[in-house]
């Protein structure tokens, strides 16, 4: 009996405790671990397994929710997280309309949002709304300058395009073909396909009757193999591009020999071991890779965890100067982290480096891609 | 279009149709013989396919732990009946047999170097595994509610439909596979290269008509089959069980729908979620057939297929729009031709 009591008197006077320092910081998560985006949001959460739960001295708290790729379901997990559980800050989704859904609700409870997708819409144009929107990812628009610059310097007249019929192809489409056109490479053919078609021959033969030089895959995953398989079986001889999206090891090992020789611009993190040494983030990245593989197992560390990873980063950056000027649980706290996410500076992740200012909430540069080609099954990082 | 191009399309068109026909065909006679629209049927494609590539990759598919626990739960269900019918016998040894069973794909799966085993020992192994998942599914699911309306059973196939694949997700995970081929080889018909793989599908799924045509024509269960399909009453009185005919049908229609999907494996990237739009599309080709005639499904879905084909040529964006509008003109034509009948008994 007296042991019990001790543990309440225990538990009351830390609980008192807990409420007069607000001792717990708490995170509030919605990725994608089913449904369509499964690929990208399994690696994310496995990522968010492993981010810091102590920041200077303060306990963190990551509460996981999955939305299965629905943008009604991720707004849902966002208002439970911000009314029920109170946190001060929210993270994912991986899907682009999922994570412009979450806006609304971030700006209208005042909580700082950094979304894991990469669609540019989640912060441009800055608005009132998007003031407490950041994200991670690249902008498809950076990539699709690289890989239309690639293609540019090869030589390259006419390229082609095949991509998803969703918001993934519609984004490549519309910022590779403004790449294209300030650099006078014309698009010959315009084709779509769906994640589970079990065939793209119909659209792989309209492609090759255009005769095009090059051709981009817009497409995520290992759903982006079957077209460029199809090409190389169709005896198509020009360069294949695929864009970032593909960057996990899946895409290896259902691609074999079909994807040899293909290009695609990334994030750093994906040939960490490969960067110079005074590559700004070979240290994170190598970082992220290790973490990720003692918990996961060797060879699957992905593009896509990187980018929870480096949302955890900026928490990191961000959360000791909030402290310092309210409580987390609090309005001000949020206010505080908002403003102090929108100011961190020169910070290194595996994904490049993060110079948030008040228009920009990506903040990442020239030096957050690299290009790298397949070969021998591996990614080789090209100069 | 040159001549050229429109030989490839067709025969991509014919390959592709070719698996949607085995599927209308499966979904034909599930409805007919147990009136269930069999929305899973699908998902035997991409657990079959799955499975196959699991084991050439050296994994234990996942398969197997869902068999043992639906093995588990139909003996659960079978044990309370026989306990109420007073009979115990018989259940003894089916227990006996699920248990020997369950051990030997046990042993296999753990003891056996099964991922460096030639194709043609892999996929028995495979079918071993996806096949009982059928009438399993059958006994749980659809068997106690035999006798309830289409719209009932239907609500029941979406169910199970959605359980199947969260299950394939967690299983198989959420990034595709592809089997090996069976063959790289590449022919020359007249002026056409086609892959043998491509060849393979087409002459698999004609054999396997002709088995079906040969089993319902000629083996005891097969008429067993039609009987039930025919009148189910009349089934009933002449002593063919419901319970029978109904975990047969679901039976071969797990054995079609993974034997399509090992034969696209090949050819193609399979998903834990892919079953669903290809089994829709053998759908269409069903409904072309108006869920009763075999011949006709299997022309409708030769026609999904060829259409998908040049609808991925000329209009790739709205593909699906065009193979799924299909379905307007055909009921369209249905209704007016054959009069309405109130089909719920």
């Amino acid at each position: 009996m007296t042991r019990t009591r001790r543990a309440i008197a225990a538990l009351a006077v830390a609980l008192l405790a807990g409420a007069a320092r607000g001792a717990e910081v708490n995170v509030g998560v919605t990725v994608s671990a089913t449904g369509p985006a499964a690929s990208i949001g399994i690696p994310s959460r496995k990522a968010i397994a492993l981010l810091p739960t102590t920041i200077d001295g303060v306990k963190v708290n990551y509460i996981v929710l999955d939305d299965a790729t629905d943008s009604t379901t991720a707004v849902k997990n966002v208002r439970k997280l911000t009314s029920e559980n109170e946190v001060d800050a929210l993270l994912g989704s991986n899907s682009t309309p999922a994570s412009l859904a979450m806006v609304d609700v971030a700006a209208e409870t005042e909580t700082p949002l950094i979304s894991l997708a990469a669609g540019s819409r989640i912060i441009e144009p800055m608005d009132e709304k998007r003031r407490w929107v950041f994200k991670t990812p690249q902008n498809d628009q950076l990539m699709a300058t690289a890989i239309a610059q690639h293609m540019v310097d090869r030589g390259v007249k006419k390229a082609a395009f095949i991509g998803f019929a969703d918001a993934y192809g519609d984004g490549w489409l519309t910022a590779f073909s403004k790449a294209a056109e300030r650099r006078n490479l014309k698009i010959v053919a315009r084709e779509r396909y769906n994640r589970l078609d079990t065939s793209v021959t119909g659209q792989v033969l309209k492609i090759l009757s255009a005769k095009p030089d090059a051709v981009l895959v817009g497409a995520s995953g290992t759903p982006a193999v079957l077209p460029q398989k199809t090409l190389v079986e169709r005896g198509y001889k020009g360069a294949v591009y695929q864009t970032h999206g593909v960057a996990n090891p899946d895409f290896l090992r259902v691609g074999g020999k079909g994807v040899e020789g293909a290009f695609l611009p990334t994030g750093p993190v994906v040939v960490a071991n490969q960067l110079p040494d005074d590559h700004p983030s070979k240290k994170a990245a190598l970082e992220f890779v290790r973490r990720y593989e003692v918990a996961n197992g060797p060879g699957t560390a992905s593009s896509f965890g990187a980018h929870a990873w480096d949302a955890g980063l900026l928490l990191k950056a961000a959360v000791p100067v909030a402290l310092e000027q309210a409580r987390p649980g609090t309005r001000q706290f949020r206010i505080a982290l908002r403003r102090a996410l929108e100011h961190v500076h020169d910070l290194r992740g595996a994904h490049g480096v993060f110079n948030m200012t008040s228009t920009d909430h990506g903040g990442l540069d020239l030096r957050a891609r690299v290009m790298v080609q397949i070969r021998n099954g591996t990614w080789q990082l090209i100069p | 279009m040159s001549i050229d191009i429109a030989l490839l399309l067709g025969q991509d068109g014919v390959v592709n149709g070719a698996i949607y026909a085995l599927l209308a065909l499966a979904l034909v006679l599930v409805f007919s013989v147990t009136r269930v629209i069999f929305i899973p049927q699908g998902e035997f494609v991409a657990y079959g396919g799955l499975t196959l590539a699991a084991l050439q990759e050296g994994r234990g598919p996942g398969t197997f732990w869902l068999l043992c626990a639906v093995r588990v739960a139909v003996a659960l269900a079978d044990g309370i009946a026989a306990l109420r019918a007073g009979s115990g016998r018989s259940l003894r040894w089916a227990l006996a047999g699920d248990l020997g069973y369950l051990t030997l794909l046990a042993a296999v799966l753990y003891l056996a170097p099964f991922a460096s085993w030639p194709a043609w020992v892999q996929i028995p192994l495979a079918l071993a595994l996806v096949v009982p998942l059928g009438p399993a599914v059958y006994r749980l699911a659809y068997q106690p509610l035999a006798g309830a309306s289409i719209l009932v059973l239907l609500i029941v196939s979406v169910a199970v439909h959605v359980a199947l694949v969260s299950l394939g997700l967690l299983f198989f995970g959420a990034e595709g596979s592809q089997t090996r081929a069976f063959s790289d080889a590449r022919l020359e018909l007249g002026r056409v290269e086609v892959g043998a793989q491509a060849l393979c599908v087409v002459l698999f799924s004609v054999a396997l008509m002709a088995a079906l045509h040969a089993f319902f024509e000629r083996t005891s269960y097969g008429k067993a089959l039609r009987a039930s399909a025919m009148n189910r009453v009349g089934a009933r009185l002449v002593g063919i069980p419901v319970g029978l005919s109904g975990r047969l049908s679901f039976a071969l229609a797990a054995l079609i729908g993974a034997l399509s999907g090992i034969l696209i494996a090949p050819i193609t990237t399979l998903y834990y979620d892919t079953g669903f739009l290809m089994g829709l599309k053998g759908f269409v080709g069903a409904i072309i057939g108006g869920l009763a005639s075999y011949p006709v499904a299997v022309g409708g879905a030769l026609l999904v297929g060829l259409i998908e084909a040049l609808a991925s040529f000329w209009a790739s964006a709205y593909k699906e729009v065009i193979v799924f509008a299909l379905v307007v003109p055909v009921l369209v034509w249905r209704s007016l031709r054959t009069h309405h009948l109130e089909d719920d008994e």
